[in-house]
Formats: structure tokens, C-alpha cells, sequence
């Protein structure tokens, strides 16, 4: 079996916060730049597939130079193939262009048993690409899968997790899945793995290369969502105001007058 | 052209966020000078469509069969295809919720529309294009998605416009829809259902949200967190070192890898403020924080603080506030 993982190299959580708006869309943001936290639970569930149901892992990403990082990350946890899409041809693709570009190579792979994707990225965080993906190659979706009970090579059966509760759903191979939090926590790359990861070569897959690739599909031409007036988020006004007090009862006493007078009660 | 509204249902009783983003429909039809639509898939579901006429459609196209008994992504989002072919809308909304963000995805990819996810605002250019707002960079950066083609397509948050005033002599019809599921629908089978924690207020509706962290200390630590929810009649929620420990479940889970949350009051409690915590509960329109170091970052985005020990404060604020309330 086949178990191909979609990934994306985004900012570090704990920098989220230093972005600036201007640089969004560059090449360089200016942080520390990661795999997408969300796609660590989706690099993990390919290894424990690995190693249950006896396949292989193929982790796949679209981005320049930079986006090796993506890769390495995933070697280093112990995925065996990595593949990397490149084209200035992709440049300001929204996630259908994406989409598009990652089931062309998808499809080259051949005889992918599940796509896994995380959840979103942190950073666009559209949480369009495992949908977009399941609608291009023509497989069922799953989102929020909170564990995948069992794999064969005709059909897949996992528990989606709704708002009410949770689904078990079977649906027929190749699958996207897209994953939750609850189903694992990922490992951290042993020594062996970072010195495979570095040596490892990541070259750039064009566009030419695809086969199906349709430049039509992709880029910012084919986009039909555009980002405008990126700014940050009005700043909370004002300084914490401490309740003090000479028991806590007052101080409680303090506090519920206050929320009460604020109309939030 | 339309305004089309994707009502969600869960375990047959509308999701309270259906009805704000209907209201807000409502007030953008009427800018347009445009008919309000909503849509709802579901077995049973023909008091919803109704309740969709009463907050503000002017009809609801209904796909009601036994097909549609369980949420399922490729048979509902078939079912709102067939429904966007039948109102020819402009603009589609449907609630950020799970099971209609699939349905309205997959339709979306389907029938190749643009789509703005989690949006939180929404308005319209002086052509009548919306405009979505929405947060990207978990909330550090804001931006208004713009669409080159129609229809434009967005999902809102919970708690983003207020939910509307029903009115049940309103008027509309009723349409059902004829869907013909495809293979790849009919394919998903739902074998089994097990519902979770019947009864509990999710963190995203709630107008009050009461989350503990590391200074719960414990699964009991809960106890009065909870109490003091139910006093206001708000939910509890959790940041991820207290779910990473097991003391709550995760949909309890505030934050970067949890909900967002966007309630009147929200009271952190033995939290000390990671920048991923605060990702999740920083649009909160009123921040309280209780929390025994006075230099937890928590208090840096805090309108109201109190340095002490929870298990003291959280009781002592569950009393007052039942006076305060009467209650």
C-alpha cells in the first residue's frame, strides 16, 4: 500500500504573531519557518500506516527552495520518498491551483491507497487543499478523521469527528483523509533520520514534468480568491485592570459589578 | 440573482450559527434588492425550513430523504450543488461548522467557485461583489478576500453577527429538491454514531466561556470551573496543556490547535497565555484572567485580572455572581 502525504512549509507558531503584513506573499516572511504543525499529525498517521498495514510512505510539497525544509522534516520522522513541485508556473495559485498541481502528481505517483493531509495550514488556513484534491483525483473525502480503524486495498474505515459526536465511515481506496489532532502525537526525528533527511536530494518537480498538468489550473491567473487589505487585527485597548480587594469575596463582589456594568453577564 | 444560505443541522436540530449567517443574508439580499434562498439536507428537517423562512429566507430548497438521514461530505455537498443550480446565486454562505465546511468545499471544488473560508465579516463593494473577511496567520494577520467570478462563496464563524429575530408570520415555499447521488456519494457508508457528551454547550456558541490550564491542576480541577459556567450559563473550555494531560476531552480545546472562540466574556483561569492559547480567545470582547503569577502574559491581553489561587477566586466569583444574578 501507498500512503501519500500532502505537507507544507509554514511559520513557527510561538512567530505567528510577527508576520507583518506586507511580507505575506514573499518569499521570505521574515521567522522561522517549519512543517505546518497541523501536517505533523498527517506525516505521523502515514508512518503508523506504514508500519500496520505494511506500505509506504511518499511525502509530497509545493514550493521553492525553501520548502525542502517541509521535506527534510518528513524524512527525518521517517518517510522514504519525497517528492517537490516547483514551477514559477504555481506562483499565487489559490488552493484549487494547488489542488490541481498536487492530484496531477499525485495521479504520476500512482496507486496511492490514502492521501493524508493535515487539518489546514497555519497559515493560509483554508483547509481547501484536502477537499480540492478528493474532487480532482474523484476519491471520497474524510475530514476530521480521529483515527483510521482499518485499511484494505478496496476500502478504508475511520472515525470523522463531528460537532453532535463521532461517525465511523468506510469509504473506497484511494481516499483523501484529512486529520485531526486526537489521532496520534507525533514523533521527533531520531539521529538516523536527520542524517538520511540531509542527505537526501530534493529536486524541483516542473510542471512540464506532470503529466495532466494543466497551466490553465494554476497560478495566480487561475485564482479566484485574491488576498486584499492584509492588516493586522485592532489592538486590545487599554491595560489589565487588577481587582484587588481585602478578601477575595470582595474582590469577586468588584469584579461582578464590573462585568455586570460591561453588559457581558 | 440570489442570495444562497446553507443551513446546518446536527442530529436534526439547526446549528445555532445557521440563523446569524441567515440574518446577515438577509441584510446583504436587501442591499442587493436580491432573493434570500436557504438550503437544508437532512431526514426530517421540514421544521428547520421552515424556521429558515421565519429568520428571513424567502424560500428553502429541501433535500429531506432517508440519503440524507446521516452527514455525509459527497452526498450533501451533491445535494447543495443541486440546490446552488436551482437558486443561481450570486453569493453562498454556510456556516464554519464541521459537515457543512466539507459540503460546501467539495461543491465549491466541484463546481470550480471561489470560496473564503472562516470568515468573520462580510459586506459588499459598490457593485455588489462581496467582500469576506477573514483571519489568516491564526488571527495575527486579518484580510478581505476578494472574488473574481460569481458566484462568491464563503463559511463564517460562529458568533459572527448576531442571530436574527424570527418571525413566524413570514412567508415562503418550501421546495424539495430532486438530488441524484452520485457513486462516489453513494460509496460513504456510515456504519456506526456515537454522541458525544450530550448536553454540553460547544465552546463556538457560547456567549460566556470559563477555560482552565495548567493550573487546574487536574481532572477534578474542572469541578468548580464548571460551576461557574453554569451559573452563567456559559461553556467550558480548556487550554492544551490541560487536554494534552487528559483532564478534558480535546473539543473542549481552545486555541491555535483547538476552537477559536469569539464570546462576550471569557475567563481564563490558571492559564498562563501562550501566544498559541491566545490565538484561539483573543477577539473575546471582554478577557478576565485569574492566575497565581501576576507576570503570566495572560494579563498583557486582560481587561480585568485577579492575582490568586483559582480553587479560592473561581468559588468566590461562582457565589457573587449568583447573587449578582439572582439566580
Amino acid at each position: 500500500m501507498k500512503f501519500v502525504v500532502c505537507v507544507k512549509l509554514t511559520p513557527d507558531t510561538e512567530q505567528l504573531a510577527e508576520v507583518q503584513p506586507q511580507d505575506v506573499g514573499s518569499d521570505d516572511l521574515g521567522v522561522t519557518m517549519v512543517l505546518n504543525p497541523w501536517d505533523e499529525f498527517a506525516v505521523e498517521e502515514a508512518l503508523q500506516l506504514q508500519e500496520r498495514f505494511d506500505g509506504a510512505g511518499v511525502a509530497v510539497t509545493l514550493g521553492g527552495v525553501n520548502a525542502t525544509e517541509a521535506l527534510k522534516r518528513a524524512v527525518a520522522m521517517g518517510i522514504a520518498e519525497a517528492i517537490r513541485l516547483s514551477d514559477p508556473a504555481f506562483a499565487g495559485s489559490d488552493a484549487w491551483g494547488t489542488a490541481h498541481a498536487l492530484a496531477q502528481a499525485i495521479k504520476q505517483i500512482g496507486d496511492a491507497t490514502l492521501i493524508l493531509t493535515g487539518k489546514q495550514s497555519v497559515d493560509g488556513a483554508s483547509g481547501l487543499v484536502a477537499p480540492g484534491l478528493a474532487v480532482r483525483l474523484g476519491a471520497p473525502f474524510v475530514s476530521q478523521v480521529a483515527k483510521v480503524l482499518d485499511v484494505t486495498a478496496e476500502r478504508v474505515t475511520v472515525l470523522r469527528a463531528l460537532d453532535a459526536g463521532t461517525q465511523t465511515v468506510r469509504v473506497k481506496t484511494p481516499a483523501v483523509l484529512s486529520v485531526s489532532k486526537e489521532i496520534n502525537e507525533p514523533r521527533y526525528p531520531n539521529y538516523t533520520g536527520i542524517r538520511k533527511a540531509a542527505r537526501m536530494q530534493y529536486p524541483a518537480t516542473k510542471a512540464a514534468q506532470i503529466p495532466g498538468l494543466n497551466l490553465k489550473q494554476v497560478g495566480a491567473g487561475a485564482a479566484l480568491t485574491a488576498w486584499t487589505d492584509l492588516r493586522k487585527p485592532p489592538a486590545r485597548a487599554g491595560k489589565c485592570e487588577f481587582i484587588l480587594g481585602a478578601t477575595v469575596a470582595e474582590q469577586a463582589h468588584t469584579l461582578a459589578e464590573k462585568l455586570a456594568a460591561e453588559k457581558v453577564i | 440573482m440570489s442570495i444562497l444560505v446553507y443551513i446546518a443541522q446536527s442530529q436534526g436540530q439547526a446549528q445555532p450559527v445557521s440563523w446569524e449567517v441567515l440574518g446577515k443574508a438577509r441584510a446583504l439580499a436587501d442591499r442587493l434588492g436580491a432573493p434570500l434562498a436557504a438550503f437544508v439536507a437532512g431526514q426530517g428537517v421540514g421544521e428547520i425550513a421552515r424556521a429558515a423562512i421565519a429568520c428571513g429566507a424567502d424560500n428553502a430548497l429541501v433535500a429531506d430523504e432517508a440519503a440524507f438521514a446521516q452527514f455525509r461530505a459527497y452526498a450533501y455537498a451533491e445535494a447543495f450543488a443541486a440546490a446552488i443550480a436551482a437558486a443561481q446565486p450570486a453569493i453562498i454562505l454556510a456556516p464554519a461548522v464541521a459537515g457543512a465546511r466539507d459540503a460546501a468545499a467539495l461543491a465549491a471544488a466541484q463546481l470550480h467557485i471561489g470560496l473564503a473560508t472562516d470568515c468573520q465579516g462580510l459586506d459588499l463593494d459598490g457593485e455588489g461583489n462581496l467582500l469576506a473577511e477573514r483571519p489568516i496567520f491564526a488571527g495575527n494577520i486579518v484580510t478581505t478576500v476578494v472574488f473574481k467570478a460569481r458566484p462568491q462563496m464563503a463559511t463564517v464563524r460562529s458568533r459572527s453577527f448576531p442571530p436574527p429575530v424570527r418571525d413566524s408570520a413570514r412567508t415562503g415555499q418550501i421546495i424539495p429538491l430532486a438530488v441524484t447521488l452520485s457513486d462516489l456519494a453513494l460509496g460513504e457508508e456510515v456504519l456506526g454514531f456515537e454522541v458525544a457528551e450530550a448536553g454540553e454547550l460547544g465552546v463556538e456558541n457560547a456567549s460566556i466561556v470559563v477555560s482552565g490550564g495548567r493550573g487546574v491542576k487536574g481532572p477534578g480541577g474542572f469541578a468548580p470551573l464548571r460551576a461557574l459556567a453554569q451559573v452563567l450559563g456559559g461553556a467550558v473550555g480548556a487550554s492544551r496543556a490541560a487536554v494534552d494531560a487528559g483532564w478534558i476531552p480535546y473539543p473542549h480545546q481552545v486555541g491555535q490547535t483547538g476552537k477559536t472562540v469569539r464570546p462576550d466574556l471569557y475567563i481564563a483561569c490558571g492559564i498562563s497565555g501562550a501566544i498559541q492559547h491566545l490565538a484561539g480567545m483573543s477577539s473575546a470582547k471582554v478577557i478576565v484572567a485569574i492566575n497565581k503569577d501576576k507576570d503570566a502574559p495572560i494579563f498583557g491581553i486582560a481587561r480585568y485580572g485577579i492575582v490568586g489561587d483559582l480553587f479560592e477566586v473561581v468559588p468566590a466569583l461562582t457565589e457573587a455572581f449568583k447573587v449578582r444574578l439572582g439566580r
